[in-house]
């Protein structure tokens, strides 16, 4: 069985595609979201060291694993977008990059959260954190470089290069932070988790992982046909849905 | 030699043109024409490579010029709205540079000549940002004296230059053409020069 | 190079540019001290650290003119229609430009070490961290320089690009220092410098001439 995957790479067919996609994603984050909140608030035992405080961790590790996954993707596509020339790569990067600065600053907040129980200060400069807050630099050089520049094909360009001098520069990054923190051990904590977690707490976070994947997929994909309508908007087939829109 | 396939430019929303063909053979030259934003411009810097057609392929000798790089751009001369030239050099120094950095080096005498020849002689040493725009315009010109390639892409050479001046251009590309070479020029002014064959291309 | 010496040639016709950026590198170090108090031995625990972020704040600002002004009169256009390599040309301005300001800033530091009571020894490792370490700053520069070419606000937008990127060079810049003012090795901070300035030598250049070819098209 042989699906002629280019024909979804072509911007119109992708936006109906998309369009039909979206509900399915959209119904499964919800369901998953309040599956995973439910086992991680109600179900999951209190840790015996960190009480109740812990539970921000449902929120924060996918928060993390994702900001960091994301820019990884968004780079892939623009990359491609860059070598290959094909349009709706490009945008489908330009569409992940408010997703992933949202889960960095999700994951830098409820560190914050969690700290302030645990450690007692909301911000401690801990090789994790600092290489958060550097990735969420990263996020936002990426969205400002394309919101600065006016011609969409050139942004797609200029914004592949710098991001993908970025997941370059994110091994290096990480490890320079990584030895600088072991250089300074003052005030800082170790922020590794304790080795062994319940299964219902591992549960409850891997429905929260899968939920924030659903949430991301739909809406990037919102993100991307927005997009496409509205770098198309001089074409035929948007006159068209414009048309059917009007009817409706 | 210089043949454009359906070229077509897209400036944001708005297509420029669509579906240009030429070809232009050794000894031709193409008059580039239209009025403002009819995307003259863009068509001379898509057949220099600094941008890509929208559509459609230019080649070279039968190459299509992406594949060629360096080898297409050592055969090509592009001077463009901007005169490309440094206010803080004097005139020969910019002539000198400019000339290294299309890859063929030339030696003080040979600037000097070339300049006199535009009529800039006495202010060889002079920085650029003291010259008139139209004594800039020569400056950046002079480049074709002393260049050897077959392929000159001109926008708007004549703007800003006297009449002495037009006159001297005018031999200068009746000359090049005569030798074989090739020229793409916009201009808005009345022309005169004989060639084996003169092109205009009218862009809507 | 002939493109080095054109670039050193203008920064010479136009020695206000490079004494700016000196003297800018010069006044954000002496603030410090006047925003932290004199006390000595907590300024030259700074010292380092307050030096290298001043380096990086004074190569950033300069950046600008890397390649906004040859983009201005034209001249960039005729160095991306050279037959020869544009990652060349760009290595060669990049050059260029840590010779302008880089140097200068080398040069300057151990003076600026010396108000904050530096030992000798780590004034030398300030000096030398600082002649590995500001080519890179040129270097990866180049490539947002090259990105916010023409753009509305590009000065702001090229420190958000290029400022997280210097942190490598940053962290074992200044770490070197600091090491060897506790008395513990600094080789290999210097080797990893060195390791940061070969990696952007062979990649940067190119980065930044693609850039140069987006921002241009």
């Amino acid at each position: 069985m042989a699906i002629n995957w280019f024909k979804y790479s072509s911007p119109a067919s992708f936006y109906s595609l998309a369009g039909k996609m979206i509900p399915v994603f959209v119904v499964a984050s919800v369901i998953l979201l309040v599956a995973g909140l439910y086992v991680g608030f109600f179900v999951a035992p209190t840790d015996f060291q960190q009480g109740e405080a812990y539970r921000i961790i449902f929120i924060h590790v996918p928060a993390a694993w994702m900001s960091m996954f994301l820019y990884v993707v968004m780079a892939f596509w623009a990359g491609i977008g860059l070598a290959f020339n094909t349009r709706l790569s490009s945008m489908f990067a330009t569409a992940i990059a408010p997703t992933g600065a949202m889960f960095t600053f999700i994951a830098l907040w409820t560190g914050a959260l969690w700290g302030k129980p645990m450690w007692g200060t909301w911000w401690v400069w801990d090789a994790r954190l600092t290489s958060e807050l550097i990735l969420l630099f990263l996020y936002i050089g990426f969205m400002s470089l394309q919101a600065a520049i006016d011609d969409p094909r050139r942004a797609d360009k200029a914004g592949a290069i710098i991001a993908l001098v970025g997941v370059v520069n994110i091994p290096i990054i990480y490890f320079s932070v990584q030895w600088w923190n072991t250089l300074h051990q003052g005030a800082s904590v170790s922020v590794n988790q304790a080795p062994s977690m319940a299964t219902t707490m591992l549960m409850g976070m891997l429905i929260m992982v899968l939920a924030s994947w659903m949430y991301s997929i739909a809406v990037i994909l919102k993100r991307t046909r927005v997009i496409i309508l509205e770098r198309e908007s001089h074409t035929a087939w948007v006159a068209e849905l414009r048309k059917k829109e009007a009817v409706r | 030699m210089l043949q454009g396939m359906s070229l077509a430019c897209v400036r944001g929303d708005r297509e420029l043109f669509t579906d240009i063909n030429f070809s232009l053979e050794a000894g031709g030259l193409m008059q580039v024409s239209g009025p403002n934003g009819s995307g003259k411009t863009s068509l001379l810097r898509m057949l220099c490579g600094l941008s890509n057609p929208a559509a459609g392929e230019i080649r070279w000798c039968g190459t299509a010029i992406r594949s060629l790089g360096g080898d297409y751009l050592a055969a090509m001369t592009y001077i463009g709205h901007l005169s490309g030239t440094k206010d803080d050099l004097t005139a020969i120094e910019n002539l000198r540079i400019s000339s290294a950095l299309a890859g063929s080096e030339i030696n003080a005498t040979q600037a000097n000549d070339a300049l006199r020849y535009m009529g800039l002689g006495g202010r060889e040493t002079l920085p650029v940002k003291v010259l008139s725009q139209g004594q800039r315009r020569r400056v950046a010109l002079a480049r074709l004296l002393v260049c050897k390639t077959a392929l000159w892409i001109l926008d708007e050479p004549l703007v800003a230059l006297d009449v002495m001046a037009v006159q001297l251009i005018q031999e200068l590309l009746e000359q090049h053409l005569k030798q074989g070479g090739m020229v793409v020029m916009t201009t808005h002014q009345e022309i005169d020069i004989t060639a084996v064959s003169i092109m205009q291309l009218q862009l809507a | 190079m002939w493109i080095i010496k054109r670039d050193l040639l203008l920064a010479v016709r136009r020695q206000s540019d490079v004494l700016t950026t000196l003297f800018f590198f010069i006044i954000v170090v002496s603030l410090f001290p006047l925003s932290v108090g004199p006390e000595m031995n907590m300024l030259r625990t700074m010292a380092p650290g307050v030096v290298w972020v001043a380096a990086l704040l004074a190569s950033m600002l300069s950046l600008g003119r890397m390649f906004s002004n040859d983009y201005l009169d034209g001249t960039l256009e005729q160095m991306l229609l050279s037959p020869q390599s544009l990652s060349l040309l760009v290595l060669g301005k990049a050059l260029a430009h840590w010779l302008v300001t880089g140097v200068p800033l080398v040069l300057m530091a151990p003076v600026l070490g010396i108000q904050y009571d530096l030992p000798v020894d780590a004034l030398f490792v300030l000096t030398v961290t600082l002649l590995l370490g500001t080519p890179v700053l040129s270097l990866i520069g180049a490539i947002g320089a090259a990105l916010t070419l023409g753009l509305r606000g590009g000065g702001v937008l090229v420190s958000l690009l290029v400022l997280p990127l210097y942190i490598p060079v940053l962290i074992f810049g200044a770490g070197a220092v600091e090491a060897n003012m506790a008395g513990v090795g600094f080789d290999a901070h210097l080797s990893l410098i060195g390791a940061f300035l070969l990696v952007s030598l062979v990649f940067a250049p190119w980065a930044a001439a693609s850039s140069l070819r987006v921002s241009l098209e």
